[in-house]
């Protein structure tokens, strides 16, 4: 299927205007609305668990299924968190979700929040998203003056309060509970699960953390029925994706592809091709944090959730990194490790100490001080950390570190001095 | 009531019993740090990782709720594995200076290091480095670098004194222990932190760099700042008691003690009266043991039963109280009374504080003795030490022909004293304080008294023997004849009192 057929999210993108209210309502934006005040919340959560959308914030959680972990006989109010954290390294999507059709997210929102019966959400915004966080705001003031949040959202009853909160800069406000607690004013730290945050979330009370991405599909779903956003992608991994593709390509950019799409035809046809002729090296395709894939590897694969992991890498969250052969290895995995052991938020032994420890490793291999035995500790501290904290920070650059020693290890031992 | 096996040990505990709390059930202790049991689960120290068959990951025990079937290993090479990777993981900032940290000897991660790993460390690279002396607030010093972020601290200000002082600054390996901004760690509870620290990060100011733990010796004993009467060790070395440490007592104070209680330790080692003396001429002198019971003597066998009065303490243990009862039994003098110190409704909470700054007021009361009114014309006033500054001034006032006191510290009494006679504090003689449950607790002896000091009951039977009326006394004679109890009876958290109705 052609890149240009697969327009759930992007429809927009490019028409003038987009973020307004009278040129989303002009593309039939809102009109979802009605048909879903006119259902009742158990069969709009039958309908996103028939389209297979799953979380797009990189963990991939089928989203009908969280939604469906909110127990109905709580008397405590629910609430949805937006999760607008976007700031995995590579991964710029959610941001232009946001600055050019703001309005399709909103309506996302009010779909979420009608299904889990929550009358208060909030966009968790990353602070450096100032453009983006003024045209939200933009565009809650529109919706509210029609009438799509507020009281008796158009005379159906329900009611909806979105609000707008701003990060101060940790990466780690993006994993779900640590949103959670920056939200609730304390220091961001990924709480202890269990309690989850369908169960124990926001304020104590049941929460559903759904990413940008994910939230701006249902407007789609919802309109369009489960089956025809299924008609995208594969049988396994349905529907669309956006891959925010950066590195040595000659167009990088956003592109929203059909999942199963070929990362090959996505770097060689839509972007361009490589930048300056130059061979491909190495492709992270899922943001950062998930593993490595070598040229040949990366020519090989399909972006969707099932060939990545055959490959031994992940979807993540769409940041396709793209390196040609000028690029080093080490470098490479020093600057992610710089900036992992920077963001720890250093609650967890493993973690925090690993990352610092991993980075120091690599910062004195590049220094040219390499000893023997630092490729057997990095990995060492990798397996040390990985799967042994409360979240999957640790994990984060663990994965690279096994993949870079295992793909270019020789590039490494270069560094050892002999 | 799940049944789960923890290292090939069946055991069945009850319902949302963590597998940490199960495996302490059955007697198999797991490494930790930032687990306490009466605090929030915090899970960062990652020290508790166990093996749970069918569980993908290794687990941390703390936060696993133990499930019925439940096989857990805490003992297989993975697990030796995962300690080890955690321990190594802690220790390269932590300063490997053992032998210059006050917690030497009493250090978690020195423990487990030597029960865990015993191996050398690969870490090349230069340590993180933080601010070493930090100043919380008045009782508590902190050396960031051996901060090991297991939160314990900052969980006590927030769970248990709700005071909120503490808090983690910057993040990562950068992670950094200290107070909000404009706050200082003062509260009345502050040293109870470093009683919970695992490592050397927070260190008392008054114990600090005193003395190694090592050389300490501690028995069970008391606090007596208060009707709650904390149970603490009591640590003690050459002659001096150290520092007082928290004992628990679910019953009584759980596992904390107030900062003014714990620091009241120097009475033990200051301002004592150390030999008999006497007043002559208005001059109090020393004297010998000898002069000093004649002169008692004389002032008691020329008077009446009814010109003298007995003064008990609040702040002496039951047993010397219950001696000067029979003292009076002996010598047919009937007016009991007590002295004690003043409430202070100013320092006072309803946690362990209380206002009556008595250890012993239950105790004395049960004993049948008045809280002291004086008594116009007596001639003569045997006491324990403990009056106010208002009994003082009343005595004063009264200006009895003999006032005989059996005296712990020099002061204001002894000041007023006309025989003064060197008393053991409740350190360094076997007895008990009764709180204000009532409840009977037992203090064990920490050090021989020093110079001619003797208990106060010891004095007592002297002083019966000067007065040719012999009494044969014993602490737990004395106990049992006062309170119906054995000191046996007492165990380490001590008996209430049957009503005397």
């Amino acid at each position: 299927m052609d890149v240009m057929e697969a327009k759930v999210l992007t429809k927009n993108f490019g028409v003038k205007d987009s973020h307004t209210l009278p040129v989303y309502e002009s593309t039939g934006g809102y009109n979802v609305l009605k048909r879903l005040f006119s259902m009742k919340p158990e069969e709009v959560i039958e309908e996103v668990k028939k389209s297979g959308l799953r979380g797009r914030g990189g963990a991939g959680f089928p989203t009908g299924l969280k939604w469906s972990f909110v127990p109905k006989d709580s008397p405590k109010p629910k609430y949805l968190c937006v999760n607008a954290d976007e700031s995995e390294p590579g991964t710029f999507k959610d941001r232009y979700l946001m600055e050019l059709d703001p309005h399709r997210l909103i309506e996302g929102i009010i779909v979420c929040s009608y299904a889990i019966d929550c009358h208060q959400s909030y966009i968790y915004i990353r602070g450096e998203f100032v453009f983006p966080k003024e045209r939200l705001e933009q565009a809650i003031a529109e919706a509210y003056a029609k009438g799509y949040l507020g009281k008796n959202i158009l005379g159906s009853g329900y009611d909806l309060e979105l609000t707008v909160h701003r990060g101060a800069g940790a990466y780690i406000c993006g994993e779900e509970t640590a949103l959670l607690n920056s939200l609730e004013g304390l220091r961001g730290m990924p709480r202890l699960k269990p309690p989850f945050p369908a169960v124990v979330g926001l304020f104590g009370c049941p929460t559903v953390v759904n990413n940008v991405e994910t939230l701006s599909a249902l407007p789609f779903i919802l309109g369009e029925g489960p089956e025809a956003y299924r008609k995208f992608g594969t049988e396994k991994s349905p529907g669309t994706k956006m891959f925010s593709v950066s590195g040595h390509v000659v167009r990088p950019g956003n592109y929203e592809i059909p999942l199963g799409y070929s990362l090959k035809k996505l770097i060689e046809e839509d972007c361009g091709g490589m930048k300056d002729g130059k061979a491909l090296k190495a492709v992270i395709p899922g943001g950062s944090s998930v593993p490595v894939l070598p040229a040949k590897d990366a020519m090989e694969v399909n972006l969707d959730y099932e060939s990545l992991a055959e490959k031994g890498s992940m979807l993540g969250s769409g940041g396709v990194i793209v390196m040609d052969e000028t690029t080093c290895m080490v470098k490479t995995l020093t600057n992610l490790a710089h900036f992992y052991a920077h963001e720890s938020c250093g609650q967890c032994s493993p973690c925090r100490e690993g990352t610092g420890w991993a980075h120091k490793i690599l910062k004195r291999m590049l220094a040219g001080e390499g000893r023997a035995g630092d490729l057997e500790t990095l990995h060492r501290i990798a397996d040390n950390m990985a799967g042994k904290t409360i979240c999957v920070l640790a994990d984060a650059l663990a994965m690279p570190i096994w993949s870079y020693l295992k793909h270019f290890r020789s590039e490494f031992e270069a560094y050892i001095e002999k | 009531m799940p049944k789960l096996t923890i290292d090939g040990k069946e055991i069945e505990v009850a319902d949302g019993t963590t597998v940490f709390e199960a495996a302490r059930q059955a007697d198999i202790s797991i490494p930790h740090f930032c687990y306490h049991p009466k605090l929030s689960i915090a899970g960062n120290c990652r020290m508790c990782l166990v093996d749970i068959e069918k569980m993908p990951k290794p687990a941390i025990s703390c936060n696993t709720v133990a499930n019925e079937g439940m096989v857990v290993n805490t003992k297989t090479e993975k697990v030796k594995e995962l300690q080890k990777s955690v321990l190594e993981f802690i220790l390269i900032n932590h300063p490997i200076d053992c032998p210059v940290c006050d917690q030497a000897g009493e250090c978690k991660l020195q423990e487990f290091y030597m029960d865990y790993t015993m191996t050398d460390s690969e870490f090349h690279e230069e340590k993180v480095k933080k601010p070493k002396k930090v100043d919380l607030g008045p009782n508590v010093m902190l050396d960031d670098e051996r901060c090991i972020l297991c939160s314990r601290c900052i969980r006590f200000c927030d769970e248990i004194t709700h005071t909120s002082e503490l808090c983690f600054s910057e993040r990562g390996d950068r992670s950094t222990l200290t107070t909000f901004p404009g706050k200082q760690l003062d509260n009345k509870y502050s040293l109870n932190t470093v009683d919970i620290c695992p490592v050397g990060a927070l260190t008392s100011k008054p114990f600090r760099f005193q003395k190694r733990v090592w050389f300490l010796k501690h028995v069970p004993s008391v606090c007596s700042g208060c009707a709650t009467g904390c149970n603490i060790y009591m640590d003690y070395d050459d002659g001096k008691v150290w520092r007082y440490r928290t004992r628990d007592n679910e019953s009584v104070n759980q596992c904390w003690t107030c900062d003014a209680g714990r620091l009241s330790y120097p009475l033990h080692n200051e301002k004592r009266v150390t030999r008999p003396m006497v007043r002559k001429n208005g001059v109090l002198e020393y004297s010998t043991i000898s002069d000093a019971l004649g002169e008692i003597a004389r002032a008691l066998s020329s008077l009446g039963g009814d010109e003298a009065v007995l003064v008990g303490s609040a702040q002496e243990s039951n047993e010397n109280n219950m001696a000067l009862k029979k003292f009076g039994q002996t010598c047919q003098i009937k007016d009991l009374q007590y002295s004690a110190k003043p409430k202070d409704d100013a320092d006072a909470d309803n946690f362990l504080i209380k206002a009556d700054k008595n250890p012993n007021r239950a105790g004395v009361q049960h004993l049948g003795y008045q809280e002291f009114h004086g008594g116009i014309g007596v001639k003569v006033v045997l006491a324990l030490e403990g009056f106010s500054e208002t009994h003082l001034s009343q005595l004063r006032e009264e200006g009895p022909v003999a006032f005989i006191l059996l005296a712990t510290h020099l002061g204001p009494e002894t000041e007023l004293a006309d025989v003064v006679l060197p008393a053991a504090t409740f350190g360094e003689q076997e007895g008990s304080f009764t709180n204000f449950q009532n409840r009977v607790q037992k203090f064990e002896a920490a050090l021989i008294p020093q110079g001619m000091v003797l208990p106060a009951w010891k004095w007592l039977e002297k002083i019966a023997q000067e007065l040719k009326q012999p009494l044969q006394l014993s602490a737990e004679a004395l106990l049992q004849e006062g309170f119906g109890l054995k000191f046996a009876d007492l165990g380490t958290e001590g008996k209430i009192l049957e009503s005397k109705n």
